[in-house]
């Protein structure tokens, strides 16, 4: 009896289409995001995240187009980030259907930014995203979609975050993306057991097994996943049993 | 045909609110109002909000929404709150060092704190994920919902569960808190029936259903 733990499907978004391949035998056009998402919210998942890849100016209000059409038909929480740089885009981004705002570069080149952020709309609905490397015996934080070091100390900067006022971190292993060998556990313990918001492990998912790992020795609050679920490797529904039966609250 | 009228104050989430009315009650009108003049002619109101509680407050009240809503609760017309709608319906929150809500019920609202486990694990704030909401009533809007279900929460702040007549639902999070609350012809909810898949339609199917009295 309780909060349950999360299961996250993440897409990427450019110009009104998920990208980077999704492949889903169910679904006719599997670039369409209304229908994705429709799919991922049938098959139970907890919360759906899109991240807008582009963000180029021409391309944000295709962004808001896009969540609008989703929060449309889509009755779960829905995260967007991707160039979020103003109040003003956060603003639009939840008056068009955004529950929670992910924000990344930004809040290294301004950090007094996710303060006015959560000031104004509240902390729940403010994500900071960190992309870290593992430097020795600690990790780096890196920006603009990983590209850009900047010798920051992701648990300190975790920290600093939460309390400047984030609602909750998105963490991600850049070891491990796209690997399949599981999410960077020691990363994610170091990170969850330093702040008191809820935190997302990202980035290494190839199985099952890694999910659960992720929450329970990583002791994450939620899992993200893209490839193993949108390719139909696994389904939602077999990630929320397999991780019931380990011993995790889940929604089923 | 009814009006329903979402009351739009600038504080987020009303087209999640606004499409998930439209999908359950597709032969009404659901419209949202930024002014009392749109207000007009509603059969019911719902009363949404996300984010931090003085700036909802101010919105509220900047709009000229706080007449119309001690109009609308005294005429008979179902209200229902989301969230922070909910939460403004309160006397008081301890929220940006203390706000002084509409006072529609009288508890005060205050902050969740993230004590250690049993476990040795700390629970987080905000509350955020789906939870269990344990009926304490046989509310309208609890009909063709199980007992126990889980919503979607996501809040920083809370009402307990103690000491409060107008319980309707009731949520465990280290502390028991009030997931839903109803006197009369009004309903709150601390969770997101918009955001809670199809528990939460049914939720707000209910309440385009329901005649406000209990």
């Amino acid at each position: 009896m309780g909060l349950t733990k999360r299961i996250i499907p993440c897409l990427d978004v450019a110009s009104g289409r998920v990208v980077k391949g999704v492949q889903f035998t169910e679904i006719r056009d599997a670039g369409d995001p209304v229908q994705i998402a429709r799919y991922y919210n049938a098959v139970g998942a907890d919360e759906i995240t899109f991240l807008d890849i582009t963000a180029t100016s021409d391309d944000r209000n295709t962004i808001l187009e896009t969540v609008e059409k989703v929060a449309e038909q889509v009755f779960i929480p829905l995260t967007v980030g991707g160039g979020v740089r103003t109040l003003e885009d956060i603003r639009n981004l939840l008056n068009a259907g955004a529950d929670k705002i992910a924000i990344n570069s930004a809040a290294v080149k301004h950090p007094e930014f996710v303060g006015e952020a959560a000031d104004r709309f509240g902390c729940q609905c403010i994500v900071v995203a960190i992309d870290a490397r593992q430097r020795n015996d600690h990790w780096e934080i890196f920006t603009h979609g990983g590209r850009q070091a900047t010798g920051i100390n992701a648990e300190k900067w975790a920290i600093e975050m939460a309390q400047m006022g984030a609602g909750e971190i998105l963490l991600t292993s850049m070891d491990r993306d796209g690997t399949k060998k599981g999410f960077d556990l020691a990363l994610t313990r170091t990170v969850t057991e330093a702040v008191s918001v809820p935190v997302i492990a990202s980035g290494g998912v190839g199985n099952l097994q890694h999910l659960a790992d992720g929450i329970q020795k990583g002791g994450a609050d939620a899992v993200l996943a893209a490839s193993i679920f949108h390719f139909g490797q696994y389904t939602v529904g077999a990630a929320k049993q397999f991780m019931q039966n380990a011993g995790i609250e889940m929604r089923i | 045909m009814q009006k329903i009228v979402v009351l739009d104050y600038g504080m987020g989430n009303l087209h999640s609110v606004t499409g998930a009315l439209r999908k359950v009650a597709p032969g009404d009108q659901v419209v949202q109002a930024k002014t009392p003049e749109e207000v007009e002619g509603a059969d019911r109101l719902v009363v949404p909000g996300v984010g931090a509680i003085r700036d909802c407050m101010e919105g509220f009240a900047s709009q000229g929404f706080v007449p119309v809503l001690k109009q609308a609760v005294k005429a008979g017309l179902p209200v229902l709150g989301i969230c922070v709608g909910m939460q403004i319906m309160m006397r008081h929150s301890e929220e940006n060092n203390g706000v002084d809500g509409l006072g529609l019920f009288p508890q005060a609202l205050k902050l969740l704190h993230c004590p250690f486990t049993p476990a040795g694990t700390r629970l987080k704030v905000p509350h955020m994920g789906w939870n269990q909401v344990t009926q304490q009533d046989n509310h309208p809007l609890w009909a063709n919902i199980d007992d126990n279900s889980r919503f979607y929460f996501v809040h920083s702040y809370y009402v307990p569960a103690e000491n409060n007549r107008w319980i309707s639902g009731q949520t465990k999070y280290s502390v028991t808190l009030a997931a839903a609350m109803a006197e009369k012809n009004i309903f709150a909810t601390q969770f997101h029936p918009e955001k809670s898949a199809n528990d939460g339609l049914q939720l707000l199917q209910n309440f385009v259903n329901w005649n406000g009295h209990y």
